[in-house]
């Protein structure tokens, strides 16, 4: 039979719901940024796999001389996105969540049984839990990733009163470049993020709006038998002690 | 309410179990609740963008975006130390930047003829400069990283004289004309710095720290040559505080503010401090 189980907590719905929109006018925004001086590309030598962008692409999308704008947008929504990820982390912090979001030594080998098991090679039964070792690694790098955009912008958004972060950071250029590849990597992360949003289906996705799960439980032995409460016993052994409120 | 820890495996083993109809109640209730939530939320979050972007427009940019960048500008300024300097490099690195800006510089140049105006704060009188003037103050080089606000950068050697040994030279830009020491600025300085081209179709502003400032020069040579044409001959500002568009090219006239000086590139929509 069915019942409620809590999964996410109301300020980390919060945070990732603000998060979305924010991050999102950051990257439009600074694609217009990025227009005025387009020179990134994958390739080598005079050989280019990928340009960053072709022209076809700002058409589309109207991305072309829009530098002033997107500097007045980019400057006043980093604030947003810089002190609602800072409130995010200190909430995982202070509220104990961290303990589902960091990856500990097994979530290495379980991320890549996850990635097996998605790609249809791996068959057995994946441990179902609040996070699995991918996602522990998936959402603890894009905080990382929050930091290095924050660090690097700073670096080339104030390359001389904050000289010794830019120097850090490999000087403005490199800063300039690790704060777009770090853009594109927000993009990859959206891209894998919506395909397993879309697999794992409504339930997981209400949890994210309305914080709760169905789960089917056993009204016999009590035991949950289908929904992020169920361990299989067979991958105990996986994820020792991920259960940090365990009696 | 029954709440169960999703990791406190095996479950939901010591709670009471609720009837299914009233779980799907309450879980039909509670996700109409929270998709309203996120939709008002969202409809929220509209209504602040078309706050932040409301006219009136403030130069190119609308007022409240403008103000939020002011905002950023002061914050600057307030962390601003005239000892912090802006990295220098390796002369060998130093190669000629992209000729980006040529507003101000239609009219023909006669180098004899040219002078440079500066107006007193104190008493508004203009004094006129010749380039001689200039290269009599101590000569400072520097090889420092030019950066465009379109987003490249290229570092390029630079020579000139300190504009704050300039104005320590010649106190124009206090009222009661004692020289403007940039470490211990006197109580009636400018605090703000207008600069033209001799044609006055290109301006910039300048805080009076950024001016005063070591690394900011009234520059004459880049890479070891005079200036050309295209790059501001005979006299150019330079510096590594602010990005490019702030390098007037070819000097006309200086002069001291209360208020900020009108700018070029910030009537256009640009961030007026355009500070690093």
């Amino acid at each position: 039979m069915k019942q409620l189980v809590e999964k996410h907590p109301l300020a980390i719905r919060w945070f990732h719901w603000v998060n979305f929109p924010v991050l999102s006018l950051m990257i439009w925004s600074g694609l217009w940024i990025y227009w005025a001086n387009d020179v990134y590309r994958l390739g080598w030598g005079k050989t280019t796999l990928v340009k960053f962008f072709p022209q076809s692409f700002y058409a589309a999308f109207h991305l072309d001389h829009k530098l002033a704008q997107g500097m007045s947008w980019h400057f006043v929504l980093m604030w947003v996105f810089f002190l609602n990820g800072l409130l995010y982390v200190l909430y995982t912090i202070f509220s104990g969540e961290w303990r589902y979001l960091l990856p500990n030594r097994h979530s290495f080998r379980e991320a890549v049984l996850v990635t097996l098991h998605d790609l249809g090679i791996y068959k057995k039964p994946l441990p179902v839990r609040k996070f699995n070792g991918a996602q522990q690694i998936a959402y603890t790098s894009v905080v990382v990733m929050g930091l290095g955009s924050v660090l690097t912008g700073l670096a080339i958004y104030k390359p001389t009163q904050l000289g010794w972060l830019t120097q850090l950071l490999g000087g403005y250029e490199f800063a300039r470049i690790v704060h777009f590849a770090l853009t594109v990597g927000y993009v990859l992360f959206f891209l894998v993020h919506i395909a397993q949003v879309v697999r794992a289906g409504w339930n997981n996705f209400r949890a994210m709006v309305a914080g709760f799960e169905l789960v089917e439980v056993d009204p016999a032995t009590r035991q949950v038998v289908a929904g992020p409460a169920a361990l299989p016993a067979a991958d105990a052994a996986l994820t020792p002690n991920s259960s940090p409120r365990s009696r | 309410m029954m709440t169960t820890d999703p990791n406190n495996a095996p479950g939901a083993s010591d709670a009471a179990l609720r009837p299914e109809a009233e779980v799907l109640a309450e879980a039909r209730r509670r996700s109409r609740r929270s998709f309203i939530g996120l939709g008002l939320a969202g409809l929220a979050g509209l209504g602040g963008w078309q706050w932040l972007t409301a006219p009136p427009d403030d130069s190119g940019t609308p007022h409240r975006l403008r103000q939020a960048l002011d905002a950023n500008g002061r914050l600057s300024q307030a962390y601003f130390k005239q000892t912090r300097l802006a990295p220098e490099f390796a002369r060998r690195r130093a190669t000629t930047p992209r000729v980006n800006g040529r507003v101000g510089l239609a009219e023909a140049l006669d180098p004899a003829a040219w002078r440079m105006r500066v107006q007193a704060y104190g008493t508004g009188e203009t004094q006129e400069f010749t380039l001689a003037d200039i290269q009599a103050l101590p000569k400072v080089t520097m090889t420092t990283e030019l950066k465009c606000i379109e987003g490249w950068s290229t570092v390029v050697h630079w020579a000139g004289a300190r504009l704050s040994d300039f104005l320590a030279r010649y106190p124009l830009a206090t009222r009661g004309g004692q020289p403007a020491d940039p470490l211990n600025p006197p109580a009636d300085l400018a605090p703000y710095v207008g600069l033209r081209t001799p044609d006055g179709k290109y301006y910039v502003g300048l805080d009076i720290a950024s001016a005063l400032h070591s690394q900011t020069l009234l520059c004459y040579e880049m890479n070891g040559q005079p200036l050309t044409a295209a790059h501001g001959a005979p006299l150019r500002l330079v510096t590594p505080l602010k990005y490019g568009i702030k390098h007037l090219k070819r000097i006309g006239t200086i002069t001291f503010a209360d208020a900020r000086p009108k700018d070029y590139w910030a009537e256009l929509g640009y961030d007026w401090d355009a500070g690093h």
